[in-house]
């Protein structure tokens, strides 16, 4: 929650409000450095971002208008403000990202979905998502196992029908599945309601705590924009 | 000590598609007995077993749970028989649907109404009667087959069934796995029905064999008695494997 509010204020600033972004990778970092999340898992976790950056690089080649001169090459003022604004807000998302899911497993950010009052079923569909993204991840494993030793390899357009043809029985087995955990779920009494865990009382601190992050950042694109 | 804990007269099934699995069946388990139920696929057993907690609604015939109608109509009565009979499928990742262990165990008793430290020991003592207490905090996916298997088996414990049902619970486990699932069974004190293709598994546990073939009971007796006759064993498509006398 606080990390989205981090990236929607990070968002909303104008890019060339460069002072009020320097505050934002200084807050987030001393965020993950309290955490003590290693900085390698946060280099490695970051690598999504490159197409992103890929994309932005691009950008100031194309565009209309003041033209400014970099390195001998004729360069768009607008596309370098694009460009620029893509490349720290997707960082800073990746960042705030990666600080949600290190410092919180996924069965708390389901709970806590569940105290922000997400619909049950919503939290429940997340919930067995969890659970069998590795079953079916394992049953796709075995298909391709099965295809590969006899004598199957995917090259070309033809060999699409095959995937496409795995792909479906897969589809339907995983409804099947879904079938028999649901009558194994009614034989132990299921009424429509997961178990909820006894519910710790969240404290003012703890809330308080969360909002740091996003009230600070608040706080200094404030300061820089008075200046 | 003869309370019936499960009694079936005249069981009649037919799949909406006009396949008809069950003509007719009749059996009665006692308290406290532990009885393999046997027969080629297709004979019907799974079928038999979605009746006894009335998953699939009962068109011809009756099932009592200790002494109690299980009338498919009746909302009420359904769910008080889902927690008396438990039902343990033979594929672990279809029974284990919870975050974790703890979690899976608890989701039977929760429904029921067990709320707390009740509910906290239920969890507890369940996971203790397989062995498993100290993986309560495990997702289901890190955990081996057999842990799987045993997992499954403390969620249907911790719901104190009045009869526990298994489906081929020795099937894809190995030889030390299959053991210790032998061990923990025997050392439970309840009624058992056990569908099973392993013959020696279920000489070893039950003292009574029942053999359902083309939808009715086509042998109740002692399982000694059972497995000795060949005959019915060959008519029925079981075997016993080579090399294994009673």
């Amino acid at each position: 929650m606080a990390a989205l509010l981090f990236i929607l204020v990070a968002v909303a600033t104008p890019i060339t409000n460069i002072a009020a972004y320097i505050a934002y990778f200084s807050l987030i970092w001393l965020a993950l450095i309290t955490a003590k999340i290693p900085p390698l898992t946060v280099i490695k976790r970051s690598l999504i971002e490159i197409p992103f950056v890929a994309f932005a690089l691009l950008m100031p080649f194309f565009g209309q208008g003041e033209r400014v001169d970099f390195l001998g090459l004729s360069l768009y003022q607008e596309g370098i403000n694009a460009g620029a604004g893509i490349i720290a807000k997707a960082t800073l998302g990746v960042l705030s990202a990666i600080l949600l899911s290190a410092t919180t497993t996924a069965r708390e950010i389901l709970r806590g979905l569940e105290i922000l009052r997400l619909p049950s079923t919503l939290v429940q569909i997340a919930t067995f998502m969890l659970r069998y993204l590795n079953v079916v991840t394992d049953e796709m494993e075995r298909m391709s196992v099965a295809r590969a030793s006899r004598g199957f390899d995917a090259k070309g357009i033809r060999h699409w029908r095959v995937l496409a043809n795995s792909a479906g029985a897969l589809f339907i087995r995983s409804y099947e599945r879904g079938e028999r955990v649901h009558l194994a779920m009614l034989s132990r009494g299921y009424g429509g309601e997961l178990p909820k865990e006894e519910r710790e009382e969240v404290l003012p601190q703890q809330i308080a705590l969360g909002l740091a992050l996003p009230l600070l950042a608040l706080t200094s694109l404030l300061i820089s924009i008075l200046i | 000590m003869s309370e019936k804990s499960l009694e079936v007269s005249g069981l009649a099934y037919a799949y909406p598609d006009g396949n008809q699995a069950l003509y007719g069946v009749n059996l009665s388990i006692n308290q406290g007995e532990r009885v393999a139920l046997l027969g080629p696929n297709g004979a019907g057993k799974t079928t038999l077993v979605l009746h006894l907690n009335g998953i699939i609604p009962t068109m011809q015939g009756q099932v009592r749970v200790a002494g109690k109608l299980v009338d498919s109509k009746n909302a009420e009565s359904i769910k008080s028989v889902r927690h008396k009979v438990g039902v343990v499928f033979q594929d672990p990742d279809d029974q284990l649907f919870m975050p974790t262990v703890g979690q899976d165990v608890a989701f039977g008793p929760y429904n029921s109404g067990l709320r707390g430290i009740e509910l906290e020991k239920a969890v507890k003592e369940a996971l203790e009667l397989v062995g498993m207490s100290e993986f309560i905090d495990r997702p289901p996916h890190h955990l081996s087959f057999g842990q799987r298997r045993r997992v499954a088996v403390a969620t249907v414990l911790a719901m104190k069934p009045e009869i526990l049902v298994m489906d081929e619970p020795s099937s894809n486990l190995d030889p030390a796995a299959r053991r210790e699932l032998a061990e923990i069974i025997t050392s439970l004190d309840v009624t058992l029905l056990m569908v099973t293709h392993d013959l020696p598994f279920a000489y070893e546990l039950c003292q009574r064999a029942v053999i359902l073939s083309a939808g009715v009971v086509a042998a109740d007796d002692e399982i000694s008695k059972v497995l000795s006759n060949k005959q019915l064993l060959t008519a029925n498509r079981l075997e016993l494997p080579k090399g294994f006398n009673l």
